[in-house]
């Protein structure tokens, strides 16, 4: 299989990264050696095997819905790039 | 008396325990040290006067009865430390201050410990040299411009230059095992769900884990004690009993039986990795253990496994930088132009690459074809583990197929980059434990490490297995401080 730049345009925009096309190039060239390399796991029958899908067999435990942290409102929007007041501000959304 | 940051963690712990040693003098030591030690580049965010301070205000009251009373430690950061800059290696990150703290941090911090510093990491724990960190290469003490190995290099080069009487890292494929092997020092990845992965930041969620890092194997168990705990804030966590781990170290392995995987002589292994590996099984018999000839025969799948696992759960997982909440942002046109302007400009290239692998892995159509089949790969590697624990009670291998490589020479090529984890990956996969220790050094004089792996939750095992070897090896890393003036 090969990945051609148009798909690695389509996985960028996907991916929500911008990418030129020079970048793309390279990395086009970068992610058919890794799929080259994953490629391997076709020589393995697994039609019978159940996928792991996590590691630790546990159930998860319930907890009762209570608050833990109040008034933290203020330290949350300290690392915000962009705010004003009590929210968050994005480019405009709606016309 | 020799020098303090010549003493080892459990040493220093007595030596404040009987007065002989005050905090302030200790945390003094350190960090004096590291200030000289700039060229290492192993730090991202120094604590240094807070520090002070705090070790200051343990010596007016100091308790004893914590396990690591006043004691100076620097951390990887990617741990999310309260009022402390995080990064994770990032540029996306560069100006982020938690706003609450890591479990496994503050299980350090309730027993006593000072944080003196962040260390220097991959960006986002990806990588196997350090060199993908936004903050610069990390130098390895060993020799000038050799990687400390990664992710966790800042932690393995401040470790071995003794900044730092012990350290933490983390381990999503071998971010612990091959920085220490390639440090000569002692790294343990313990079993997915002892250490609470709380508010460290996410690569792989399903094979992150948290782990100390130190000089010998009994720093290594007292750490280990303090960082895995039961935690309601994962809901991974595993609730188990967990040992008093330095207390119960023994080295007796009279009668343990020890497995030797016949697949993990690769190919184009240099000798002397084949040769340590023999001085491990002599070693293990003139001890009175039992070698077993056993086999793990999908251990070639690991590594394609892990290349489609991890990058699937990272795409995931760095879902979250998107320039709103916190970390970088650039300007936008509109919403989405800021969103893939943020993300491009803020992470680096093998970040991005690794976001856009597991973004195609879980793109419709090609779900079934890799991320399901790498599911199922992994259920098979866990498989080959549970069959042979049947028969043995730990294994041992190299931790690595090489010793340190110069800064630069893999950069170009990320899959000869990536067969770097050949043998520490399968673990991961697995959920076990397992430990690195220093074994010997190569021709150039770098170190190598052996790799002890366990069955789960038996981390006891490993440490009695890894505390015996090292008794038996004397293995002394012959650092000149060559980074210091």
């Amino acid at each position: 299989m090969t990945i051609n730049l148009k798909t690695v345009k389509h996985i960028s925009k996907l991916s929500r990264i911008s990418i030129d096309d020079n970048k793309a190039k390279k990395l086009g060239k970068d992610l058919n050696s890794i799929f080259s390399f994953i490629e391997k796991l076709n020589e393995l029958d697994t039609k019978n095997t159940e996928p792991l899908t996590s590691i630790a067999e546990t159930t998860l435990k319930l907890r009762k819905d209570e608050i833990k942290s109040e008034n933290i409102r203020e330290d949350i929007l300290k690392n915000s790039p962009d705010k004003n007041k009590d929210f968050f501000v994005v480019p405009k959304v709606v016309e | 008396m020799s020098n303090i940051t010549d003493l080892k963690l459990v040493e220093l712990v007595d030596k404040i325990k009987k007065k002989e040693l005050s905090s302030t003098e200790v945390t003094t030591a350190f960090i004096e040290r590291s200030k000289k030690s700039k060229k290492l580049n192993a730090y991202i965010s120094e604590n240094y006067e807070n520090a002070i301070k705090k070790a200051k205000i343990f010596d007016q009251k100091p308790d004893f009865k914590k396990r690591l009373p006043g004691i100076p430690i620097a951390v990887k950061d990617l741990f999310c430390t309260k009022n402390i800059r995080t990064t994770a290696g990032s540029k996306i990150l560069e100006n982020f201050v938690p706003t609450y703290e890591s479990t496994v941090t503050q299980n350090i911090l309730d027993e006593g410990g000072i944080i003196i510093g962040k260390l220097n990491c991959d960006e986002f724990a990806m990588g196997s040299s350090n060199e993908t960190s936004y903050f610069g290469n990390v130098q390895n003490p060993v020799s000038e411009n050799l990687v400390p190995g990664g992710s966790s290099g800042g932690s393995s080069s401040a470790l071995a230059a003794k900044l730092t009487p012990a350290t933490i890292g983390t381990d999503t494929g071998g971010s612990i095992r091959q920085p220490a092997s390639f440090t000569g020092t002692v790294g343990l990845k313990p079993t997915y769900g002892s250490c609470s992965r709380y508010g460290i930041v996410a690569f792989a969620s399903s094979l992150d884990q948290a782990g100390p890092m130190t000089h010998d194997v009994k720093d290594c168990s007292l750490m280990l004690e303090i960082m895995s705990t039961y935690d309601t804030k994962d809901s991974t966590s595993v609730e188990f009993k967990r040992e008093n781990y330095l207390n119960n170290l023994n080295e007796n392995i009279k009668g343990k039986k020890i497995g030797i995987p016949k697949e993990y002589r690769v190919d184009g292994m240099p000798k002397e990795i084949d040769e340590l590996w023999e001085k491990g099984i002599k070693i293990i018999k003139e001890n009175g253990g039992e070698i077993i000839e056993i086999s793990l025969p999908n251990t070639n799948y690991a590594l394609p496994t892990y290349y489609i696992v991890a990058p699937a759960e990272a795409s995931s997982n760095l879902a979250r930088y998107d320039g709103v909440k916190y970390g970088f942002r650039s300007k936008g046109e509109n919403l989405i132009d800021m969103y893939e302007k943020t993300r491009s400009e803020g992470f680096g290239d093998e970040v991005k690459r690794r976001i856009m692998i597991g973004t195609y892995v879980l793109s419709s159509g090609y779900y079934d074809a890799y991320y399901l089949k790498a599911q199922k790969v992994r259920r098979l590697i866990k498989n080959d583990f549970d069959e042979v624990y049947k028969k043995v009670d730990a294994i041992l291998t190299p931790s690595t197929p090489s010793s340190a490589f110069k800064i630069g020479e893999k950069l170009n090529d990320p899959v000869s980059m990536y067969l770097n984890d050949i043998f520490t990956v399968p673990i991961n996969l697995a959920g076990l434990p397992a430990i690195s220790i220093p074994a010997g050094h190569d021709k150039k004089g770098y170190p190598l490490g052996l790799q002890v792996i366990g069955k789960a939750f038996d981390e006891q095992s490993i440490l009695n297995i890894a505390f015996a070897l090292e008794k038996n090896i004397n293995f002394k890393n012959n650092i000149t401080d060559w980074w210091i003036k």
